[in-house]
């Protein structure tokens, strides 16, 4: 009877795997069936160079798009990737433990802010200050990025310390011994064996700029056109998604698929870079994460 | 143990099941949607008729006019609001009523001392030809073009009548009236245009051709920038919708838009 | 001429805790700039009231019920499943390409950006099956949102429970499900309810993929197919259409809020376990 039991929630679980599953494919399947055809019908080099997005008139080129996330993925890392490691080596390697018990989690608690809160914050206090000292609009690439930068920072930090942390304290210790000071301790030795897991940590953070929307649609600005400077106003891949998908049709509406589509490769490439890096530990893994 | 949560929720499963179905009070539901300059008045006619009377429900939901126009179409709204001075041709389809007239209005910040715009230099500014506030009698400061987004009533009707724009590349999108006047609220060398029903003293609207964007003027026909606002439906209206539609066109519902800054449907 | 390293030590020590202070001074600066102007109107009435004038004035007491209601609706959906397939794809399958695959699969997934979701909720669950603009809409969105972090997230924590865990269970001759069950589920609890957490906070949080499927609208909701406005919609619509900046911050000091208050039950629950596990 016990047999029987155990199949019979062995063929349940096998059901529930089953249609968590095929939701996860259905919602893949939908977005390729959406914007690949697409994508074959204008073509390819259409779609990703041409600078003319003009639905009305059957053009869709998203280049100015992609320059856009680009530049603004490419800015918020500049910010977010340097303070975001630097703290994380801050606080594993040169506070004490008791300190850092406290600061981590308040790092990781901020982690949960609403974007739409970052992106007002932008708007009402960074927007006018680039406008007033720098000029342009000041809804930019330069707000943009600065945003993100800051919503990435508990990311990086987060995944970084838990790299940093990972490296065995033999290594610390041994460098230690031989006569190197806290800091050549650092930088020589448990940055180089916690190096794959601050990529990842950066590459992840990368990938959440990239898909962040409503902070950029509040404080980018919006226009489609390719950036010249980071003062201009841009639209990134997430912004003209969410600007027009509520009244799109026909070819429009597969374009923010194929857009969808986009997205998803740079993502999944993104991911892929990350895992590989963290699949090379220097030395072995040592304890757990969390 | 943990079975008895899985037990937990499966009875929290079927409950919620079971509100989905709606077996709360019986109610009939209509959605509303479309229109942005247009949905502060939908909510506040909706409100009214729902507070006297209890059987129905009606749900307000923006997007922009193109949103009407699809989801009135395609079924995910009951009426579409769309405020377009010429209506798509797929909403030909669709019975429509003009239940107010709204003027647009341009606005500047108030600080910004040019008070008057030609439809010559509106043009010009919406084109990306006129780049300096200087060139129209203003400040030596780049204009910046604030624009609405492409399925956007308000901005159609605008280039409808304003003819010949073809929207600079550099003009700021943002996705509702609410949001271009305070885009232009904030931004001392901004212009952009709006529903005339969402004015307030953080804008400042100019004349356009020398011409106020009042009620009288509008009434007039003096005022280039109007448009309808209709409300769409798949085929005649009836049940709920019918009865909104009527409290909208009704005396008091036109009395509501008139004293929030529209005008009329007649 | 090589600088002693002892002053190195201390330039590159001085610029780590600066980069670490100017973290702390931003992030806390957002916090204290919404608390400082939302707290004031955060009282009672003001969360248990209903809004006016489309949330110029009045409280916001439908958005506090359209942002438990959601999450809960997604969580209840994606808990069982998302579990339930870590559990079958950990203890009951061998490792084959398949289960690659749908690692691989569900690890793509849980980076998509939220207005794809969105997007794919819109099309399909309002447009194409008719639910509209619904908490149903909103809710399933939601939960394929979040289902592949529980996933992964849940099949990490039950990995990390020690074979010898299942070994020692099976000796003493109980079966593969009250394993699962009585010694590997419980064991890894914590990491379970992180993961549950961080899809709570995702859903609170969300604001693209809500406002498109479940819609804005103020009412209390009367049944799953009402539209419905979380805090997170209600905050970007009166902040940027200016209806009403004290609502606004008042709305954003609830929403930190009951973030920082996730998090913190997050901890306490893991820490309760890992201490329970631990005696």
């Amino acid at each position: 009877m016990k047999f029987n039991r155990e199949k019979g929630v062995e063929r349940l679980l096998l059901l529930v795997a089953l249609s968590a599953i095929a939701s996860l494919a259905l919602i893949a399947v939908f977005i390729l069936k959406e914007g690949i055809p697409f994508m074959l019908k204008v073509g390819p080099g259409n779609f990703l160079l041409s600078s003319d997005w003009q639905p009305d008139a059957g053009k869709f080129g998203i280049y100015p798009m992609i320059v856009a996330s680009l530049w603004v993925t490419l800015g918020a890392m500049l910010i977010g990737a340097p303070l975001g490691v630097a703290g994380a080596i801050f606080l594993n390697e040169f506070v004490p433990r008791s300190v850092m018990r406290i600061i981590k989690p308040t790092i990781e608690l901020l982690a949960g802010i609403p974007s739409v809160v970052f992106g007002f914050i932008g708007v009402v206090v960074l927007a006018p200050l680039i406008r007033s000292h720098l000029g342009g609009p000041g809804l930019s690439v330069l707000a943009g990025s600065v945003v993100l930068g800051i919503m990435v920072l508990p990311t990086v930090i987060s995944i970084s310390t838990d790299a940093i942390s990972a490296v065995p304290n033999t290594y610390r210790e041994g460098a230690l011994a031989l006569g190197a000071t806290r800091w050549q301790a650092v930088h020589m030795v448990v940055l180089k064996a916690a190096r794959s897991g601050i990529v990842a940590s950066i590459i992840l953070a990368m990938g959440r700029a990239v898909g962040e929307t409503m902070a950029v649609i509040m404080v980018a600005g919006n226009a489609v056109k390719v950036p010249h400077s980071a003062l201009d106003s841009v639209r990134t891949l997430t912004a003209n998604i969410a600007l027009e998908m509520g009244y799109a049709t026909g070819m429009h509406r597969q374009a923010l698929f194929a857009t969808g589509v986009v997205l998803l490769v740079v993502i999944m490439i993104l991911n892929s870079i990350a895992t590989a890096a963290v699949r090379r530990p220097i030395g072995g893994k040592g304890n757990t994460k969390k | 143990m943990k079975s008895y949560w899985k037990i937990v929720t499966g009875v929290v499963l079927c409950a919620l099941a079971a509100a989905g179905t709606g077996c709360g009070r019986k109610r009939a539901t209509i959605t509303c949607a479309g229109s942005t300059a247009f949905q502060p008045f939908a909510e506040k006619l909706a409100e009214e008729l729902m507070a006297k009377r209890n059987d129905i429900a009606i749900t307000v939901q923006g997007g922009g006019s193109a949103v009407g126009v699809q989801s009135a179409l395609s079924g995910a709204a009951q009426i579409g609001m769309a405020d377009l001075v010429n209506l798509p041709p797929e909403a030909k389809a669709l019975t429509s009523v003009v239940v107010a007239r709204d003027g647009i209005a341009m606005v500047v910040h108030p600080s910004n001392p040019v008070g008057n715009l030609t439809t010559e230099q509106v043009r010009g500014i919406f084109n990306g030809a006129i780049r300096n506030w200087k060139d129209i009698g203003g400040k030596d400061a780049p204009i910046t073009v604030v624009s609405r987004e492409a399925g956007s009533g308000t901005r159609t009707s605008f280039e409808q009548i304003v003819t010949g724009i073809h929207l600079t590349k550099d003009a700021v999108v943002q996705d509702s009236n609410g949001t271009i006047r305070e885009t232009v609220a904030n931004d001392a060398n901004a212009v952009g245009y709006l529903t005339h029903g969402v004015i307030n003293e953080k804008v400042k609207a100019v004349t356009v051709d020398g011409k106020d964007c009042t009620m009288e003027a509008i009434m007039a026909g003096a005022y280039k920038l109007v448009r309808p606002v209709f409300f769409l439906t798949k085929g005649a209206p009836d049940g709920v919708a019918k009865d909104f539609i009527v409290h909208v066109l009704s005396a008091e519902g036109q009395a509501i838009i008139k004293k929030n800054g529209l005008i009329p449907a007649k | 001429m090589r600088i002693p390293p002892k002053y190195t030590q201390m330039f590159a020590v001085t610029l780590l805790a600066g980069a670490t202070l100017v973290t702390l001074a931003v992030l806390l600066f957002i916090i204290v700039f919404v608390l400082q102007k939302g707290l004031p109107v955060m009282s009672v009435k003001f969360l248990f009231t209903n809004p006016q004038e489309m949330g110029r004035a009045g409280g916001i007491f439908p958005t506090l019920v359209g942002s438990v209601l959601l999450p809960l609706l997604a969580i209840l959906i994606a808990m069982p499943l998302g579990i339930g397939t870590a559990v079958y794809l950990t203890e009951y399958t061998r490792e084959t390409w398949v289960t690659k695959v749908i690692r691989f699969g569900t690890d793509c997934l849980a980076g998509i950006p939220s207005i794809i979701f969105g997007l794919f909720g819109f099309i399909f669950f309002v447009v194409m099956l008719g639910m509209g603009w619904s908490l149903m809409s909103g809710g399933l969105t939601l939960a394929i949102m979040i289902l592949p972090t529980i996933i992964r997230t849940s099949e990490e924590a039950i990995r990390a429970v020690p074979h010898s865990f299942r070994e020692v269970s099976f000796s003493l001759g109980a079966t593969r499900w009250e394993t699962v069950m009585k010694v590997v589920l419980p064991n890894a609890l914590p990491g379970i309810v992180t993961g549950l957490m961080l899809g709570i906070g995702r859903c609170i949080s969300e604001t693209a993929a809500v406002i498109f499927t479940a819609g804005s609208s103020l009412r209390l909701p009367q049944s799953g197919f009402d539209s419905v406005r979380t805090m997170a919609v209600h905050f970007y619509i009166l902040a940027r259409e200016g209806l009403s900046n004290e609502n606004a911050y008042g709305t954003a000091a609830v929403l930190i809020i009951a973030v920082l208050l996730t998090n913190l039950v997050a901890y306490w629950l893991m820490h309760r376990f890992i201490a329970r596990r631990t005696k």
